[in-house]
Order: C-alpha cells, then sequence, then structure tokens
C-alpha cells in the first residue's frame, strides 16, 4: 500500500519511489482451510503477500504456520478457498487446468524439499525434464541441461544417476532442473532440509550468486535460520499469518 | 520419438528388473495362451484331415454325421439322386474306414482306408513313389508318407500285407496336405475295393462328394439335400461341424477357456502387480512432474505408451516363443498338432490388451489422484 507520497510500504519493508521493483508475485486476501465444521483446520488466514524480481524471499515459521500450503497456493498448485494470486499480471486462479500447468512449466521453477529426481535417469536428463515436457527435443534438452548442470558445478557427472551423486549434488542438479527453462520464479521449499550444515550454506550461497539476478525472484521456505543470511527479506509466518517481516543480512 | 514418451520409455526400461517382470509375466501369458490354442487349433485341422486332403466342394452325409471320421452309411439311390440334382456338375462316393493290417512280424496295425471313386479317383492323393493307375492292379493300395508310415514298417512299392484277411500290395507312396487325428497310417484305394475288403454293414457309400456347377448353385444343391433327407456341407461348413464336436461336445472348448483365463489371471498377476509397484514407486516423481507442469493428458499418455510398448513388446516375444517351440517339436514330430493360426494371434493379441489396459487403468488413477501439493508436503 502506498504509504505516502514518493514512499511504498509492505508489511514492515519501506521503498522509495525510484527504488520500487517490479512485482513478481500479489497475492491479496488468501484464505485456504482443510476439512469442514468442526474438523476444520485454517491452513492460511487473509495472508497479502507482494514478492518482487530480484529478491530472494524467505518464509519462516514453525511447523505447521502454512509456509508450505502459501508456497503451494502462490505457485498454483493448491487452490485457496479466497484470494487473488497475480503472477506476472496473470491472475493464475483464473486459468483452467492445462493453462495453469503450461503457466508453471514456463514460468516457475521448483526446488522440491526431496529432489524428487527420477534414480533410473541419468542427472543430464533428470536436469532437463522441464525441456523435455515442453516437448524440446530430447537432444537439445541434455545438451541444455549440461550447460546447466556446468553452471551449478556439476561438469563431468551428466552421465551419472542421481543415486551416485551426494545429497550436495543431488540439490544442485534439482537447482539445475528448476533453471534449465529459465523461470523468471523459482520456488524452493525447504532446500537444506535434507543438507547438512555446511553443504546447505554453500548451496544457498550459490543460489544466491548465480541463480539470483534482477529479472528472477526466488521464493524460499524455510525454518533454517543458519540460512536466513542469504534472504533479501524474510517473512515470519505463525498459525496461518504472516506476522512479522524483516530485512535479510544481505 | 516425442520427447516425452522417449522420457517415459526410459524410465520404463531403465529400471530393468522391473521391466524384465513385466515383459516376463505378459511374454509368459502370452506364450501359454497361444501355446494351448495353436495345438487346439492343430488338434482341430488334423480332426478335418480326410476333408482337407480330398478337397472336393460339396460333401453330402447322413444326418448323424458330427465329424468326418464318424461316417454313417448312405444308400446307393442317395448317389444317383445327387447326380440328379440341378446344379450338379457330377458327383462321386467316397469310402471312409477302418482296417486292421496284418503286420510281417505278426502284429496288428490299425490303419484308415480311403476309397476313391474307381472311375475319377477324385480325392487322390499326390503320389511320391508309383503311378497312380496302378491302383486298379489286384490288391492295389496308395500309402500315405507321414508320421504314421513307420508303423506299417516302412513299406515301399511292392510291400505286402493282410489287411482284414485280405491280401495287399503297395503300389505307390502318396504325401497329402494334413495328417489324421488319431495317429494311423492312411491307405488309399479304389472304392470297390475298399468296399470289398472291409466289412460293411448295408450301406457303403460314406459321403457323396459333389462339384457343383457353379458357387451360385451351392444353395440350391444343399436344400435339395435337404428334401431328400440328408445332409450337404461345403468344404469349410464340414471342417467347421468337425471343430464345434471337438469344441462343445468333448469339453475341449471349456479346456481352451480355462486355459485362456489362466493366462489371463498369469499375465495380470504378474505384469498388473509389477507395473502398478512401478508407478507406485515413481508416484511421488509423477506427483513432481505435475507440479513442475505437465498435463494430464501428457502424462496419462506416458503411462499408455508404457503399458502399450510393454505388452506389445512381451506379445512379440510370447508369439515368438511359441512359433519357436511349435518348430522345435516339429522338427522331432513331423506330425505334431499345433498350428498358429490368425486367430490364434488375435486371441493373445486381446489379451495382451486387457492386461495393458487394465494395467494403464490402475496406474493412471494413482498417478491422477496424487496431488502436487502431496509433494510439497512431503
Amino acid at each position: 500500500m502506498w504509504e505516502s507520497e514518493g514512499s511504498y510500504k509492505y508489511s514492515h519493508l519501506t521503498f522509495s519511489e525510484d527504488e520500487m521493483p517490479q512485482v513478481a508475485i500479489k497475492a491479496q486476501g488468501l484464505a485456504k482451510w482443510f476439512g469442514e465444521g468442526e474438523a476444520r483446520t485454517d491452513a492460511l488466514r487473509d495472508v497479502d503477500l507482494e514478492t518482487y524480481f530480484g529478491e530472494m524471499l524467505f518464509i519462516e515459521g514453525p511447523s505447521g504456520s502454512g509456509k508450505t500450503t502459501l508456497l503451494s497456493v502462490l505457485s498454483g498448485i493448491l487452490k485457496p478457498n479466497s484470494g487473488t494470486v497475480r503472477v506476472e499480471d496473470v491472475e493464475i486462479w483464473s486459468l483452467d487446468a492445462d493453462k495453469l500447468a503450461e503457466f508453471r512449466l514456463n514460468k516457475l521453477g521448483f526446488v522440491f524439499q526431496d529432489y524428487h529426481l527420477f534414480p533410473r535417469l541419468t542427472t543430464a536428463e533428470n536436469a532437463a525434464i522441464p525441456l523435455i515436457l515442453k516437448k524440446k527435443d530430447w537432444n537439445e534438452s541434455i545438451h541444455e541441461a549440461i550447460k546447466y548442470l556446468e553452471i551449478v558445478g556439476l561438469k563431468g557427472r551428466a552421465d551419472l544417476p542421481p543415486v551416485r551423486l551426494s545429497g550436495g549434488e543431488q540439490q544442485r542438479v534439482a537447482i539445475a532442473r528448476a533453471m534449465v527453462s529459465q523461470p523468471d520464479i523459482l520456488i524452493m521449499d525447504e532446500p537444506t532440509a535434507s543438507l547438512d550444515g555446511d553443504t546447505g550454506i554453500s548451496i544457498l550461497s550459490f543460489v544466491r550468486k548465480n541463480v539470483l539476478n534482477a529479472s528472477r525472484c526466488i521464493v524460499v521456505v524455510t525454518h533454517d535460520d543458519r540460512i536466513f543470511q542469504f534472504a533479501s527479506r524474510i517473512l515470519h509466518m505463525e498459525d496461518g499469518r504472516l506476522t512479522t517481516a524483516r530485512k535479510g543480512t544481505t | 520419438m516425442n520427447s516425452i514418451l522417449k522420457l517415459a520409455y526410459k524410465l520404463l526400461v531403465n529400471d530393468r528388473a522391473k521391466f524384465t517382470a513385466l515383459l516376463l509375466g505378459i511374454t509368459f501369458a502370452v506364450f501359454l495362451i497361444m501355446f494351448i490354442t495353436s495345438m487346439f487349433v492343430g488338434v482341430l485341422n488334423h480332426a478335418s484331415a480326410t476333408v482337407i486332403n480330398i478337397g472336393a466342394t460339396i460333401w453330402v452325409m447322413d444326418p448323424a454325421v458330427e465329424t468326418v471320421s464318424n461316417s454313417v452309411g448312405m444308400p446307393d439311390y442317395v448317389l444317383d439322386a445327387v447326380r440328379s440334382m440341378q446344379g450338379v456338375k457330377y458327383a462321386v462316393p467316397l469310402y471312409s474306414g477302418g482296417a486292421l493290417v496284418k503286420l510281417a512280424d505278426g502284429t496288428y496295425q490299425s490303419v484308415t482306408v480311403i476309397g476313391l471313386d474307381d472311375t475319377s479317383l477324385l480325392g487322390r492323393p499326390a503320389l511320391l513313389e508309383g503311378k497312380i493307375q496302378d491302383i486298379y492292379a489286384q490288391s492295389g493300395f496308395i500309402v500315405v508318407r507321414d508320421a504314421e508310415f513307420s508303423k506299417l514298417e516302412n513299406p515301399h512299392i511292392g510291400s505286402e500285407f493282410e489287411l482284414n484277411d485280405n491280401r495287399a500290395v503297395i503300389v505307390g507312396i502318396a504325401q497329402v496336405a494334413t495328417s489324421g487325428l488319431y495317429g494311423i497310417p492312411t491307405l488309399y484305394t479304389t472304392y470297390q475295393r475298399a468296399a470289398e475288403y472291409i466289412p460293411n454293414p448295408r450301406f457303403t457309400i460314406s459321403y457323396v462328394l459333389v462339384e457343383p456347377k457353379s458357387a451360385n448353385a451351392i444353395p440350391q444343391i444343399k436344400a435339395q439335400v435337404e428334401r431328400l433327407g440328408y445332409r450337404a456341407r461345403t468344404k469349410e461348413e464340414f471342417m467347421q461341424n468337425t471343430a464345434d464336436f471337438f469344441i462343445y461336445k468333448t469339453g475341449g472348448g471349456t479346456n481352451i477357456l480355462i486355459m485362456t483365463a489362466i493366462s489371463l489371471i498369469v499375465g495380470l498377476s504378474i505384469s498388473g502387480q509389477t507395473f502398478y509397484t512401478f508407478i507406485l514407486e515413481n508416484l511421488e516423481r509423477f506427483g513432481a512432474l505435475k507440479a513442475i507442469g505437465i498435463k494430464s493428458r501428457d502424462l496419462v499418455g506416458m503411462i499408455l505408451f508404457q503399458a502399450t510398448f510393454t505388452a506389445m513388446t512381451g506379445y512379440g516375444l510370447g508369439v515368438g516363443l511359441c512359433v519357436s517351440l511349435i518348430w522345435l517339436a516339429k522338427l522331432r514330430l513331423p506330425s505334431y498338432a499345433a498350428m498358429l493360426t490368425f486367430a490364434n494371434l488375435m486371441v493373445g493379441f486381446v489379451l495382451v490388451v486387457i492386461i495393458a489396459a487394465v494395467s494403464s487403468y490402475v496406474g493412471i488413477r494413482r498417478v491422477l489422484q496424487i496431488q502436487p501439493f502431496d509433494i510439497f508436503r512431503g
């Protein structure tokens, strides 16, 4: 909301008009509940949120606070009971299922907590999956994926199956897979949950330095405070509400 | 190949253990059904051996006849009546019966004796040795060289037997398209000699073989024969009647049905279960694909492709295995009663289509149920 002429306030953050970044995701009045009647659980309660290109937004909070639900709603995976989500000016929940899937494929990149790499495919084939789903030529997709594997520091590992890689390397494959289609928005769900402390920090450091840029927005859900140092902004979530926000340390 | 289908292919075949189990299940099911049905078809084919080998267009018979080997004698007037029917080009008698041959070592061997019309010799076999006119020589018989030939101690031209206490001399050695079902040698002679040598009831004509003036005359001839109180069947109809007898009146058809059901159960239980396990193991990854943005129809296409590819490969292997075994068996046993037909292939094909359809239906249902949100929830 506009706080005063020449400045904009978002939660606890205030930007001047000239440094105003472009909005990547804008969510308003999001509510999501599961079950009905006495069994109803409110996972999101009237959540408003904006993310911007060029920022690495962290959403943290205790287990069960609604972080994952919020991430799912923002990324077009879980439909909210009320509220709107605009991604680059597209109201994603007005799209039909196929259009929404296509939108996710073209605009979003996902890094899952457990990576979800196919163990029977090579590293390069795993990384190429978004391009394959876009029905690009198989060889071209693999060639492109190898380039991204090199970017994430896995040169020479393209032909190995994921099971031959360490946890950190598998996470890098997942990042390469998320990046290969050059999405505008990268969604990372608990990216360090399966990694030791040092590896987690090195992965996030890599993402911050090499993946984040002015035309990309990264949304990270985590409760690992060791990686908060890489956040542009941190939102705290509790009981289905975004309660506080603070600037990150970098 | 479409890159999504190639992805489906790699996911399938790279899991070698499961892919092998899937193939084994389908191959075994197809082999089982193909082999048992081909054996049955082979038996049916051998059961109609006389019809096939004689090759007459129309067969006139007593209405009580159910298979070609169980003929009922007809009086001579039937032959005369048929010859005078409209649409008949010519008609000749045929004798078909059994006799006992006393071999040189004193043992007896059952034989089938076919008595050909003395004038035309219609239905005579192709001779490998000897001259057909020698069939008119005194006590002349032609022996068929098939798998049962050795049971007559490998006779040659000039060999003599006692046939139902009459002297029989081999004057020719022949080959036929199909050997008989019952594993006994076949001898050809003239109709008159057959009727003379083999003790018979009052009537000696087993069948009247008819050649119609044209194909259009067949229904007319059949109707006229019906009015006479007898039955006329085309070659194909007679073979079908024989087959129907074995299918419906001997329990053979029921056994085949049971074997088909067992094959289906084996195929479904091995392949269906393995395919379902394959889907379950990759369920979260399929969910991840949904989250990344695969469309439902592409996902369904992947699973259908995997099921179809496995089914068709298993089908090919099953058919190949069946053909190889039949070929090997026929090397050892030339009269081995197994025969692959288009119908066999279709039965096997329908079986794998059912297995693929059920397996993929179960897999698709499971994959469509998984929500990408579940992937985030872990």
